[in-house]
Formats: C-alpha cells, sequence, structure tokens
C-alpha cells in the first residue's frame, strides 16, 4: 500500500499514541507534542533559551501520572439537606461556576423544587405547596449563611456543607433576608 | 532498585565436573568416583551460599571462579531483573534454576507521562513462558511496567500453583476477567497487590471467585481498580480471611461499605478508604455509623491511603488511629490546611505523609510542627498546569526542612521556589537520599531573585551526602550539572527536564557520577559530544534516556558501534517525505547480553496530522523498532533500533 493511498483526512489519523482511555490528543515522540503549536519552529530554537509562551502544552509535562491528573477531579464534595426531605444529597461544588448554576443542579436534585429568581434573591420553591426555600449554607467559622451574598470562588472555599432552609426559618440570616411568605406576591414566578 | 541486576555472564551454564578422581580400592568396587575437592568444595560452598541473601553480594560470589558461578548459580531463589530488555528469558532460566521469587521491571519511567507509543513492548508473555516451564515452584512475582495480558494471569495461575504473592505496580493490558482467573485458580495466594494499573472492567465479579472457604490472604490492594465490586461477596471474603493485614478499596466502596469491613477486620494494619464518602443518597435523620468507634477498634492500624472521593467533615473519624500512624496518604483529597491541622498534629508517629497542594504552605507548617518523625514527603498538584498560582511554595518546602530534620525523602511539585530555601533544606535535611523538585512551570527561575536554581540544586549535591536519587526543575544552566558532577559521587538516578544550556552540561555529568544506573533526559540541548562523553558508563547504567534533546542519527549510530553490548533504540520523525532527516527524537539505550528485541511495535498508527516545516504527512506501517539496520523511509514516523556490530 503505498502511502499515498492512507488519506490523511478521516477518523483513522486521529488516534493518538496515549494510554488505553486516555482522552486527551497526547502525542508521543514528536518534539513538541500538540499540533496546536502552530509555530514549532520557534519552539524548538528555543529550548535553551528563554521561556517559550506559556500557553503551549507540552507531552507529558509537569510529570504527573494521567490517573491522577483523572481521579483527582478537583472536586469538592458538601452535603446538601432539604428541610423536610427524607434524604441529604451530596453535591461538588467545584463542577459549577456560578450560583445559577449550582440552583439548577439543586433544583434536579430535589425535583419537587423550581428555582425561582425574584428581584435579587435566590430560592427555591416546592411547586406541590408554594413553600419556599432558601439555599443557605455553613461556611469555615460555622455561622450559617444565606447562599448569594459573597463571590463565587469564595463561596466555593468557605462552604462547609448547605442547607435548603424553609423561608420561614431563614429571617434574619443576612441583609438579603427573605420576605414572610404570607405576601404571596414574591412567589409569582 | 536501582541496583545492578546482573554482571555480564561468564559464559557457562554448568559444564561437565572433570575434577573428580577414579579410586581403585583394593580388589573392590572399580567403579567409585570419590569426589574431588573441587566438587567437595560446590557442596560446601552450596549450602554456605544460601544464607547469602543480597543480590549484590550474590553477583559478586558468582565472579570468583566459575565453580563459585555454579554454585551460586544453583542456590540464588530470589532474582531481580531491573530491564526486561537486558537479558533474555532463556539465558536466565538456563542459569538460574530454582527461582522461588522473581521481579521484572518493564518500560523506562519517562513511559508513564505517554511518552513511549502504548505497544512499545515489556511484554510479560515471553518470561512467563520460559518461567512457565523452569519455574513451577515460584511463589513471589513482582512485574512493574509490564504489559500482562488477561492470558498471560491464566497462564500464571495454572503455571505456579504455589504462587503466593502477586503485586503488579503500573502495569497494564489486563481486565477483571484476568483477576478472576487468578482468585480463582491460585488457591494458596497470600498476596494479591495491584496499583496504579490500568485495569479493564469486563465486568466481571471477580471478587466472587476467590474460594469459599477460609483464605490465606493477608494483602488485598485493589484501590487502582476502576470497576464496581459486589460488595455483599467482599463483605464475606474479609469475614473469613483471619490473615488479612492490608485491604486497600477503590473509589466504589462507601464510607458505610468501609464501616462494616472495618468493624469485620479490626485486626487490620493497612487501609485504604476507598471513597470515604457515603453513597449519593443518605437517609436523613437516620444515624450515620459510628466511624469514630470503628477507627478506634483498629488498634493496629498504621497505614492508611484511600479518600478518594473525600466529604472533609468525615476526617475526624481518623483521629482515633492518628496517634498510631506511620503513613498517612491523602494524596486524593482535596482539603484545605484547616481541614488537615486536626488530623495531622495528632498524628506524631508519622513517616510518611502524601498530600495535595490544596493543603497549602500553611498545612505544610502543621506537618512540620508535629510530625517530628517525618521520613518521607509526597506532595502533589491539584492542578497539573504550568501557569497556576500554586498553593505550596518555598515557604512550605522551607517548613519541612525546619522542622521534619529527618526527612529522607521529598517529591515536591510547587509553582514558585527559591535557592534560598532549597539550600536550607539542604542543610537541615542532611539525610536526604532522595530529592526530586518540580517546579512546574518551565525554565521557572527563583521568583525572588530571578536566577537559575542552580545554586539551590548545587547545594543539595554538596550537603546531602547520602543523596543516591535526584530530579531537578527550573530554570537550569550547565553551572548546576558541573555541580551535580562534582558532588554527586552516590547518584544513581537523575531526572533532568527543560534544563542546561550546552553538551558540558550533560558531560558533566557523565563524566563525574560514577554510580550513575538511571539517566532520564527531556528537552535538554545535549548533543552527540555530550552522549559519546558516556562511551566509559553505559555498560554499568540500567539505561539513558534522551527526549527532545540535540543527539542524531550519527551521534547514536557510533555509539552502538563502539559498544556492541548496547542496544540503541531510536524514535524519530521524518521532516521530508522523502529525505532523511538525522534528528532523534527518543534515544533509549541499554547495556544488554541478548541484542535488540524482536517484539518492537509496528507503529501503525499516528496522531492526526503534523505540520512540520512544509511537509504534509501520510501514513504508512511504520517499520519494526528492531531494524537490523538503519533504513531510510521516506515518510512516516519510523522507529529504528541500530544493531550492535558484529561481535568481535
Amino acid at each position: 500500500m503505498s502511502p499515498e493511498s492512507e488519506t490523511s483526512g478521516g477518523l483513522k489519523t486521529e488516534l493518538t499514541l496515549g494510554l488505553p482511555g486516555d482522552l486527551q490528543v497526547q502525542k508521543s515522540g514528536i518534539k513538541r507534542g500538540f499540533s496546536e503549536v502552530v509555530d514549532l519552529k520557534l519552539v524548538n530554537d528555543s529550548k535553551a533559551e528563554s521561556q517559550p509562551p506559556s500557553t503551549t502544552q507540552v507531552v507529558g509535562w509537569p510529570p504527573v501520572r494521567s490517573y491522577r491528573k483523572n481521579l483527582v477531579k478537583n472536586c469538592k464534595y458538601v452535603k446538601v439537606a432539604a428541610d423536610g426531605a427524607p434524604y441529604l444529597r451530596k453535591i461538588d461544588l467545584e463542577i459549577h461556576s456560578s450560583y445559577q448554576d449550582l440552583l439548577t443542579a439543586m433544583g434536579d436534585m430535589f425535583t419537587c423544587l423550581t428555582i425561582c429568581n425574584v428581584l435579587n434573591e435566590r430560592k427555591l420553591v416546592d411547586s406541590a405547596n408554594g413553600e419556599e426555600y432558601v439555599p443557605t449554607y455553613e461556611d469555615k467559622d460555622g455561622d450559617w449563611m444565606l447562599v448569594g451574598d459573597v463571590p463565587w470562588k469564595m463561596f466555593v472555599e468557605s462552604c462547609k456543607r448547605m442547607r435548603l432552609m424553609k423561608s420561614s426559618e431563614a429571617i434574619g440570616l443576612g441583609a438579603a433576608a427573605p420576605s414572610t411568605p404570607s405576601k404571596g406576591s414574591s412567589t409569582s414566578c | 532498585m536501582s541496583e545492578d541486576e546482573e554482571l555480564p555472564d561468564l559464559g557457562g551454564g554448568a559444564t561437565p565436573n572433570s575434577n573428580s578422581t577414579v579410586v581403585s580400592i583394593g580388589g573392590g568396587d572399580q567403579n567409585y568416583v570419590s569426589p574431588g575437592p573441587d566438587q567437595v568444595l560446590e557442596n560446601v560452598l552450596e549450602n554456605v551460599l544460601c544464607f547469602l541473601t543480597s543480590r549484590r553480594d550474590r553477583n559478586a560470589a558468582s565472579l570468583v571462579c566459575k565453580s563459585w558461578y555454579r554454585a551460586e548459580a544453583l542456590t540464588r531463589s530470589e532474582l531481580f531483573i531491573g530491564n526486561c530488555y537486558s537479558v533474555s528469558p532463556r539465558r536466565v532460566t538456563n542459569r538460574f534454576r530454582l527461582i522461588k521469587a522473581i521481579a521484572i521491571k518493564g518500560k523506562p519511567r519517562f513511559s508513564d507521562f505517554s511518552l513511549l507509543p502504548p505497544d512499545w513492548g515489556a511484554h510479560f508473555a515471553p518470561w512467563l513462558r520460559a518461567m512457565a516451564i523452569s519455574y513451577r515452584a515460584l511463589e513471589k512475582l513482582y512485574l512493574k511496567r509490564m504489559c500482562v495480558r488477561d492470558e498471560d494471569l491464566a497462564i500464571a495461575a495454572h503455571s505456579f500453583p504455589i504462587l503466593k504473592e502477586l503485586v503488579l505496580v503500573c502495569c497494564e493490558g489486563f481486565g477483571t476477567d484476568g483477576l478472576a482467573i487468578v482468585a480463582r485458580e491460585c488457591r494458596q495466594i497470600r498476596v494479591l497487590e495491584l496499583m496504579d494499573s490500568v485495569i479493564r472492567d469486563n465486568e466481571v465479579d471477580w471478587i466472587s471467585c476467590f474460594p469459599e472457604d477460609v483464605t490465606c490472604l493477608e494483602s488485598l490492594i485493589f484501590d487502582c481498580v476502576e470497576a464496581p465490586i459486589n460488595f455483599e461477596v467482599l463483605e464475606r471474603l474479609v469475614a473469613r480471611s483471619p490473615s488479612l493485614k492490608k485491604l486497600m478499596l477503590n473509589s466504589y466502596i462507601s464510607i458505610t461499605q468501609l464501616y462494616r469491613l472495618m468493624i469485620r477486620a479490626p485486626q487490620l494494619t493497612h487501609l485504604g478508604t476507598g471513597s470515604f464518602s457515603p453513597l449519593e443518597i443518605v437517609a436523613q435523620g437516620e444515624h450515620e455509623p459510628d466511624y469514630f468507634s470503628a477507627f478506634a477498634a483498629c488498634k493496629s492500624l498504621i497505614c492508611l491511603s484511600g479518600f478518594k472521593e473525600i466529604i472533609p467533615e468525615y476526617l475526624s473519624a481518623i483521629y482515633p488511629v492518628c496517634g498510631n500512624l506511620t503513613s498517612l496518604n491523602l494524596s486524593y483529597a482535596n482539603i484545605s490546611a484547616e481541614q488537615l491541622k486536626p488530623v495531622i498534629r495528632q498524628c506524631h508517629k508519622l513517616q510518611t505523609f502524601w498530600a495535595l497542594d490544596s493543603v497549602s504552605d500553611e498545612g505544610l507548617q502543621a506537618v512540620s510542627a508535629a510530625c517530628k518523625d517525618l521520613r518521607e514527603l509526597r506532595v502533589f498538584p491539584v492542578e497539573a498546569l504550568e501557569d497556576a498560582e500554586g498553593p505550596v511554595s518555598e515557604v512550605g518546602l522551607l517548613a519541612i526542612s525546619e522542622g521534619c530534620r529527618k526527612l529522607q525523602s521529598i517529591l515536591y511539585f510547587c509553582h514558585r521556589m527559591t535557592n534560598a530555601a532549597v539550600v536550607a533544606m539542604s542543610k537541615n535535611c542532611p539525610d536526604l537520599v532522595v530529592f526530586r523538585l518540580c517546579i512546574m512551570g518551565r525554565h521557572m527561575p527563583d521568583h525572588v531573585t530571578g536566577e537559575p536554581m542552580d545554586e539551590g540544586f548545587g547545594a543539595i549535591v554538596k550537603n546531602c551526602k547520602k543523596l543516591t536519587r535526584l530530579a531537578v526543575s527550573g530554570l537550569l544552566t550547565d553551572r548546576v550539572f558541573n555541580y551535580i558532577g562534582q558532588y554527586g559521587k552516590l547518584l544513581r538516578t537523575l531526572s533532568v527536564a527543560f534544563a542546561g544550556n550546552t553538551d558540558l552540561g550533560l558531560k558533566y555529568l557523565l563524566e563525574g557520577c560514577p554510580k550513575l544506573q538511571k539517566l532520564e533526559i527531556r528537552d535538554s540541548p545535549f548533543g552527540d559530544s555530550a552522549l559519546f562523553a558516556g562511551l566509559h558508563h553505559y555498560y554499568n547504567m540500567r539505561f539513558l534516556w534522551l527526549s527532545a534533546c540535540k543527539v542524531t542519527r550519527q551521534g547514536c549510530k557510533e555509539v552502538a558501534r563502539q559498544l556492541p553490548g548496547l542496544v540503541v533504540e531510536v524514535i524519530a520523525w521524518n521532516e521530508e517525505e522523502n529525505g532523511t532527516s538525522e534528528d532523534v527524537d527518543t534515544l533509549y539505550l541499554y547495556r544488554s547480553l541478548d541484542g535488540p528485541r524482536a517484539d518492537a511495535p509496528r507503529l501503525m498508527v499516528r496522531p492526526s496530522l503534523i505540520m512540520l516545516g512544509k511537509a504534509l504527512f501520510n501514513y504508512r506501517a511504520g517499520f519494526p523498532l528492531a531494524a537490523l539496520k538503519i533504513s531510510p523511509s521516506s515518510c512516516g514516523f519510523h522507529a529504528l533500533a541500530v544493531e550492535p556490530s558484529p561481535a568481535a
């Protein structure tokens, strides 16, 4: 079979020389690794000199085995309890990027609840009985705070566990204390 | 592990003993052959040599004379093969007849970082074929970085009826099918340890395959097996394994299940805790088990690991055992300094500690304050990226050096470092045997002074007089290699990446370090003239690895020509469709008694299109690695081995 008869397109040529199950495009034996490195000549020449552009990726560097990269999913699990729900869940804060994202996930977990964003308050509402739940969390210092008051990253850092509290109990938890449930207007979604 | 495994063969299997004397005694038996003095000596030797256990001692004894060589060969029971290609299985089984324990290592370490194709080699099968014939009384099998197939495990189980220990480290090629066969057929198995290996999930319930009666299991380590476990069966297995001392669970075991196992096996000394997290759904209000008292009941626990998906608030359950722990591996637990502190401050006896850099400098300071007996520390990165603001730095390193004066081994990943901290460690920790510092940004200088990291590493080799293993990183000039060559007289293993300026760097190493066994270098500007500087030494080494350096094919050929006892493996890209380039991407050379290997991969596939210069590649089946001569190929990723010149 002449070299030319094997086409360079198609899935066949996308197989990589990596460990089984290794999803990253890892190429061994290539000077610079990834084909995303457009200007390979530059990188080759700069071997002995100053730092190459920091965005270039190099195969096998830093020398951390793939199972350490895969398994340590940078995860941060916290327990989530919802008042009245029979089960605790656990949620990985690291996989979410914002409060909205987190609320969506919690809404999915406790399926009777739907998100209701009113004004700037974030709540979950039980569509069956209109009961409002406010997400709260216990921080590093042991204080219970309302979710949403601090920047997202800071929240991920300091959150130890979460509780979906009934609105009625959440009064006094901070500046953004919700209005009492008897005022029906805020529950319209 | 880095010791020489075998010195060159003196040229013999057994030769007929020609030293006996025929003695005729009176009118009696004329055929009696009295043992000659040499035979007597050999008998005595055999009985004495049984007591020699160190392989270095045995290697030395075998060199005395042919008689000693034979006696030693007949009495050696433990074999260590540091490079599976340095000697053929046949040669080994011809020489040693009575082997009960064997350790074989395959791929070079850089293969862990995807720097070799997956089918590169290191197959267990040929070894197995020879051993299945000659070593049927095998009791212990240890393999590291070898390719092991399910069929191999089946054959091994069948061929070694009294196999007691099977340890597979960084291996791949098999799955739970193979494990099932081992469980079922190795009736005497005491130790089954799978570590850092890639194991296929064949969806086989291998745990169920252990025999139903009481087992003699002492160690069961399967934390790297990424497959669900039949828990009820595992629980029963643990319950009927009264000798079980080491149990390391995978992440499919929840903390509730862990509890049940622990109360069945309070005699455990080594425990890998699995996920250390409850299953998704935990009934609210239902009392969770008393994990704390389960740990309290394990009075012999000295080694703890696992924590693969930890919910940090469960960590307090381990408090009862902290005071006894000598080894704690939290390297899968993304916990903060605050979460670490209450644990570590109780671990007064800790000698080995592995963690993620999430514990930050502050966490390391807590380690330093509490663990005065620490011998080994490893700090792994949560984010193995070059450009990150890592949470550990020279501050943590300095703290450790000040608090843990008995430190012998350190592996430290960080994003920034200073010479001052490294120098301080060199002075505070004179017992260091292993110093591996990985500053993850390439060519990163001392972040305070802007200088290269030469002085820091220089101080390490100078002050740590017992140092045998070193890994360097950061911005490094030829000077650091000068230091290493000057002071690293006991150095056996050295890892270099993105370092040095000229050939001088490598020359300093090869000329200066007489004990150097394993040298792995990547992305450093060392070329042919440096390569030649090691000709006097390559026969004494386990291997030399150079990737993305400046050696050429000509250079490699010349080395092979001058040293016929070496195998020189080269992997190279062509840069043009129709030419041959002198470039060498990876050079891997090692001594071998049996010449180039025949099992090099046919490189059928290549990564997706690469443009180098102006050429666009098409594919063609690659040449086998062990070509008999260098053959230029018109295109394609091809690998070639330079065959040593015909034996003189």
